[in-house]
């Protein structure tokens, strides 16, 4: 197979729309719960001066190695996520990196970043960042075990591995969509979608009232800088990956961003609803809530 | 720079009827290590045997925090984009969330619907590493002078210290207190006061802004003074910190 050259700067293209756009709706959804607290809430454009202001700190100290290359694994986690899926099916420019058994790799890297800040934060000597690191490692298991079983029944359902086939398959009309196509596996992988975005009922990993935000206690000036630029990729990286697999993944920029902010609502409704679950609680509802669902998915594929 | 401060502190000693520093406490203590009388068990150097049976030697004060002084760090660029940072520093304030007195309860109403800081970039963090500014709210025993003077030393550079309310200008209605400093600059360099005894949030919300004009200026240097006369400010601190227990700079 012949490596064509133009898939860099498409690919590096694709990563500058997701960043930006990442940015301004992290900044959105904050707006969005400050209004429902009668706030005006921060500036769209904050997170840009946030980062700006976090890279022109004069000082910055370190704790070792690991520690530099805690926020530089958990970046290129959604960095990774993001350039080996195609982010709009059907075209040329967007179809960034993705071969043929990129599912896997997928999968892999949602990990990866959470596995890269265990090390940088336990580096840290923090006692709350290993708290904040125990927490999330058990929290982040136990929700990855239903998004893998619905991620095997959709690749049971279509026969691949390839998140292009899939989205292929998707086609044509709303009901060719895994949701309605394979409801079980999609329920499942919402629940643990929940897990995996850091709001309430499962943000007991940054818990910034009880265990000073926990991993990155330790981490400042362009350490914390390059952890914020990662918040803004990879919630869309993943809502990417959820989209292709589940909602039929989108053709154009315009529905593109319109289902990501959809999906990324649904973690939105859902925190502003229910309080704050202990890990043990969120592991033992993972389990007794998501896993079956994603075991039914399986068994009805 | 040095005297000028020290004629300043004597000066506004006199002024506020205050005591002067120098008479009024013991000697400063002249090495970094604590006397052995204030040391405490779990700070004093130690062999440690290991789950693994390994023994290593365990020193709390040299293996956990750094002795190195602060170093002055003037503006490295050139001059647009030293302004560009200082526009971005001045919209992007970080409160470290340390309420050191009373003055702290007029904080928290800044994040409510009523006042809602955060429109004008000013956000909370549980962190000194992620903080920029401190707020010395009210009062401060020199019990909880030593925590401040570790917070602050771990937030890093540029950072500020606004001073709230009429008792870290002058000690206020502590004024006569045994354990409460009188003034906050003596200890740690202050970029801006809020006075009143307590200053309404609409009064710190008006602070806050001219603290923005005063970063945006490129003149709050404080960690550059701190680091400047950074003998002069331990002296300062040791004089009323009796059981000084720490290395004389944790970061």
């Amino acid at each position: 197979m012949q490596f064509e050259w133009m898939k860099i700067p498409y690919s590096l293209l694709t990563l500058f729309i997701v960043v930006n756009y990442g940015f301004l709706l992290n900044a959105l959804i904050a707006k969005i719960g400050a209004r429902v607290g009668r706030r005006h809430g921060i500036p769209i454009w904050q997170n840009y001066i946030d980062l700006i202001k976090n890279y022109s700190l004069r000082s910055s100290i370190t704790h070792g190695v690991m520690y530099y290359l805690g926020p530089v694994f958990r970046l290129s986690g959604g960095v990774g996520l993001l350039l080996f899926v195609p982010t709009i099916y059907d075209s040329v420019m967007f179809s960034n990196l993705s071969f043929a058994g990129d599912l896997i790799l997928a999968l892999y890297f949602v990990f990866f970043g959470t596995l890269g800040m265990a090390l940088g934060a336990a580096e840290s000597g923090h006692p709350y960042a290993a708290i904040g690191i125990t927490r999330g490692l058990s929290q982040v298991t136990a929700s990855e075990l239903p998004f893998a079983l619905a991620v095997f029944a959709v690749a049971l359902q279509y026969q691949t591995l390839s998140v292009t086939e899939i989205v292929a398959a998707q086609q044509g009309s709303m009901l060719h969509w895994t949701l309605f196509t394979n409801p079980f596996a999609v329920a499942a992988a919402m629940l643990s979608f929940l897990g995996s975005m850091m709001r309430p009922p499962f943000d007991v990993v940054l818990a910034p009232q009880e265990i000073p935000i926990g991993p990155p206690t330790e981490y400042h000036s362009s350490y914390l800088a390059l952890m914020q630029t990662n918040r803004a990729i990879f919630p869309i990286a993943k809502i990417v990956v959820y989209m292709n697999l589940f909602f039929g993944g989108a053709s154009n920029w315009p529905v593109f961003f319109l289902k990501v902010f959809l999906i990324y609502m649904v973690s939105v409704l859902v925190g502003v609803v229910f309080p704050r679950f202990r890990v043990e609680q969120s592991i033992r509802w993972f389990l007794v809530w998501a896993v079956p669902l994603g075991v039914i998915a399986i068994m009805v594929v | 720079m040095k005297e000028k401060l020290e004629k300043r502190r004597v000066a506004g000693a006199d002024e506020f009827g205050i005591e002067p520093l120098r008479d009024s406490c013991c000697e400063v203590p002249s090495t970094v290590r604590p006397t052995a009388q204030f040391r405490k068990q779990e700070l004093e150097k130690r062999v440690v045997t290991g789950p693994d049976g390994i023994e290593f030697e365990v020193d709390p004060l040299r293996d956990y925090y750094c002795e190195a002084p602060p170093t002055v760090m003037p503006p490295a660029y050139i001059k647009i984009v030293e302004d560009l940072f200082n526009w971005a520093r001045a919209e992007s304030i970080w409160i470290l969330g340390f309420g050191t007195g009373c003055g702290a309860i007029e904080m928290r109403p800044l994040m409510t619907p009523r006042f809602d800081a955060y429109r004008y970039g000013i956000q909370w963090r549980p962190t000194p590493r992620q903080a920029n500014l401190f707020v010395i709210s009210g009062y401060l025993s020199v019990k909880t002078l030593k925590r401040a003077i570790r917070s602050y030393e771990q937030i890093q550079n540029p950072k500020y210290v606004v001073g709230l309310g009429s008792c870290t200008i002058n000690g206020g209605m502590y004024w006569d207190s045994y354990n409460t400093i009188k003034r906050l600059d003596d200890y740690l360099p202050v970029d801006l006061y809020i006075t009143g005894c307590m200053p309404r949030p609409e009064a710190l919300l008006a602070g806050f802004m001219d603290l923005k004009k005063i970063i945006r200026a490129g003149k709050a240097e404080g960690a550059n003074r701190y680091a400047e006369n950074f003998d002069w400010y331990k002296a300062n601190q040791k004089q009323v910190i009796h059981d000084w227990d720490m290395p004389d700079y944790s970061w």
